[in-house]
């Protein structure tokens, strides 16, 4: 691949090669081996995969092999950009390389820019054996009426993906992306590097769904800078094992500007899911909202949150709320409010427990059993109203099906 | 139908509290009974025992329904069995609709979604369906959206826990005709010949609901037993006339009477 970068992003990366991140277990990134490249065949659509088992992982993260409902796709299979297509003239998707040919000139000030490269070693790594990732651009003043979407899929054992995302809503421009991960293997590495630019009076809606296996650790490293009147909304959903997950988006507003993030977990015994989020309320008037739900059935969960009121007349709510649906469960709630002025509404509420044994007779009085008022209990307390979701990702929602009765 | 004997239960996280003592009662089939008593007298417990919530214990005694011992059964399988409530006050379950419930109970019933739509046409509450369950539910929402399941679950044997309270007299009307669909002492479909096959025990404190549902029986409920037994229209204007001090003097004075006819063998 065509290095991207200079020298000196390179000179700072080695600086930070060994750096340990702030939160969640350290990695020795040496045990997976980097992607090979140049292995995967491209494609048009979806039907031209070969294996149907990978059709379906795509689909349950939200990639829709129907075109006439997207603005856009984008694929990469391992270190390859198999599939590249905007639908919209409003919209423009590459992968990140050929937008650094293409673009280099503008690109360089978008280019880890909001994701400092010394954040710690993978961001670190990202630079210095980046795989790839995507360019998405919104044309200034674009409402893009259908959501743009992408995938990132590792099929190599053992593998490491360190993508660079980079994502630009211009100006008043409107637009949606759904962003999967999965994966056919059963260990690996992933590192996403991602960021978010909303520009003047813009929204971006990021919605992503994770869906590693048993053995992965995903690091993604993001961060969203929002100007005056802008909108960025954060879905992020990950119902599915995983071996450490951990990361820590932060977005930083200004006056007008408002976030708001919603997350959904599900913590599966041997998972350690640590998420979070962070807004910076640095402009008059900006507004942000926090919102986990974490369900654990043996895995553990750290649900952090930190709202960082900066200027005179924010808002803004911070909620988590978990339940211990089994023994050795844990979900550890971290919210945190931080301000150095009066002029300014924050607040937090958090809760962890257990479903209410008068919820449970409720509905087996209506001829349910345990198990499934249970299981109706737990969808309904993980199902934040998130607008605009597929059926699919929606049924991703609905699959719980591995609460232990009886707890 | 429903077949009470000698039942006596106390609080299980209060052990020794004895709410419900050597209670009988009887309701055959085709029968709605009414159960008047003040408060604290055990009506909400005599329910809910019957359901079998697990906040309350049977010491002794049983509970036949159809013939079916289900003293010890759990409140699924008495739900499966053909018994049905409403809640006064149910829980709220955040995230959940109410039209998850409702999808789920014309599953059960073999019937289609399309079910669910007429039924919350009939008790004007199609908004209802996409809310979470209960949550910020006014007096007379919660009312209807607990016949909605009802009528979708279609109970034989139905437990009606005040059903007038919190609603106005516009909702009542519709209440009480919901009811009756119910209890099947109207057809479901004016082709369907009248229902006999049901039965229900309906607890009011006012005795509104009466004027609007057909009840063969009515019991007083005293001190965790069945006072007196009679036609609901009678003893309602007796408690109305003399209230419910009286009734327990009387009751009282049956007791004496017993004892003294027991003393004097």
């Amino acid at each position: 691949m065509v290095n991207a970068s200079s020298e000196d992003f390179r000179g700072r990366a080695r600086q930070a090669a060994s750096k340990k991140a702030k939160y969640g277990a350290d990695v020795d990134i040496s045990k997976f081996k980097l992607l090979e490249e140049n292995i995967h065949d491209s494609v048009n659509s979806l039907s031209e995969l070969r294996s149907r088992d990978e059709i379906t992982l795509l689909r349950k993260v939200g990639f829709s092999d129907n075109d006439s409902r997207t603005s856009g796709s984008y694929l990469q299979y391992d270190f390859d950009a198999i599939c590249h297509k905007s639908k919209d003239p409003g919209v423009e998707v590459l992968p990140i390389d050929i937008a650094w040919e293409e673009h280099g000139d503008w690109l360089k000030d978008y280019w880890w820019k909001n994701v400092p490269i010394e954040t710690d070693k993978f961001t670190a790594e990202t630079e210095l054996h980046s795989t790839r990732g995507y360019f998405i651009r919104v044309k200034a003043g674009a409402t893009i009426t259908y959501p743009l979407q992408s995938c990132l899929f590792i099929s190599q054992n053992f593998g490491a993906q360190n993508v660079h995302n980079i994502v630009i809503a211009e100006e008043k421009s409107d637009i949606h992306i759904i962003t999967g991960c999965a994966t056919s293997a059963k260990a690996g590495l992933h590192i996403g590097v991602s960021e978010f630019y909303v520009e003047e009076n813009a929204s971006l809606t990021f919605t992503m769904i994770h869906n590693w296996s048993d053995d992965f650790v995903v690091r993604p490293r993001s961060v969203t800078t929002v100007k005056e009147g802008g909108n960025f909304t954060s879905n992020y959903i990950a119902m599915d094992p995983v071996k450490s997950l951990q990361l820590f988006p932060t977005t930083i507003l200004e006056a007008d500007a408002t976030a708001r993030y919603n997350n959904i977990l599900y913590g599966h015994p041997g998972s350690t899911m640590d998420v979070g989020g962070q807004v910076v309320l640095q402009g008059d008037r900006s507004r942000a909202e926090v919102l986990s739900r974490a369900a654990t059935v043996g895995g553990t969960i750290i649900a952090r949150g930190i709202l960082d009121g900066q200027a005179s007349n924010i808002k803004a709510h911070l909620e988590c709320n978990g339940l211990i649906l089994a023994k050795r469960g844990i979900i550890h709630a971290i919210p945190e409010l931080k301000a150095d002025r009066p002029d300014l509404e924050m607040s937090h509420e958090a809760s962890i427990g257990r479903i209410g044994e008068d919820q449970l007779t409720y509905l087996m009085a209506r001829g349910m059993t345990e198990e499934e008022a249970t299981n109706l209990i737990v969808r309904g307390f993980l199902s934040l109203d998130i607008e605009g979701l597929r059926p699919e990702i929606k049924a991703e929602l609905e699959k719980i099906t591995s609460i232990p009765a009886g707890f | 139908m429903l077949k009470i004997e000698n039942l006596t239960v106390e609080v299980k996280e209060d052990p020794g509290n004895v709410i419900l003592r050597n209670l009988n009662l009887h309701i055959p089939e085709g029968e709605i009974h009414v159960l008047f008593g003040p408060n604290g007298s055990g009506k909400s417990t005599l329910i809910q025992t019957i359901m079998g919530f697990p906040q309350y214990h049977v010491l002794q005694g049983s509970i036949l329904f159809k013939g079916i011992d289900i003293t010890v059964k759990s409140i699924t399988e008495r739900a499966q069995l053909g018994i049905g409530i409403s809640f006064q006050r149910p829980p709220n379950v955040p995230g959940l609709k109410l039209n998850k419930v409702a999808e789920f109970l014309v599953k059960q019933q073999n019937e289609t979604t399309a079910e669910i739509g007429k039924r919350a046409k009939e008790l004007e509450m199609r908004d209802f369906l996409e809310r979470d369950l209960n949550v910020h539910f006014s007096g007379g929402e919660i009312k209807r959206s607990e016949l909605l399941q009802l009528l979708l679950q279609n109970p034989d044997f139905l437990l009606l826990d005040e059903p007038e309270s919190g609603v106005d007299i516009q909702a009542m009307k519709l209440i009480g005709r919901m009811t009756n669909a119910l209890l099947g002492t109207i057809p479901r479909q004016p082709t369907q010949p009248w229902s006999k096959k049901k039965a229900g025990l309906v607890i009011t404190h006012t005795g509104h609901i009466l004027d609007y549902i057909h009840t063969d029986k009515a019991h007083v409920m005293c001190q965790g037993h069945i006072g007196c037994t009679g036609t609901p229209s009678r003893l309602l204007e007796d408690i109305r006339n003399l209230g419910y001090p009286e009734c327990v003097r009387c009751h009282e004075r049956l007791d004496d009477q017993l004892q003294l006819k027991l003393a004097g063998g």
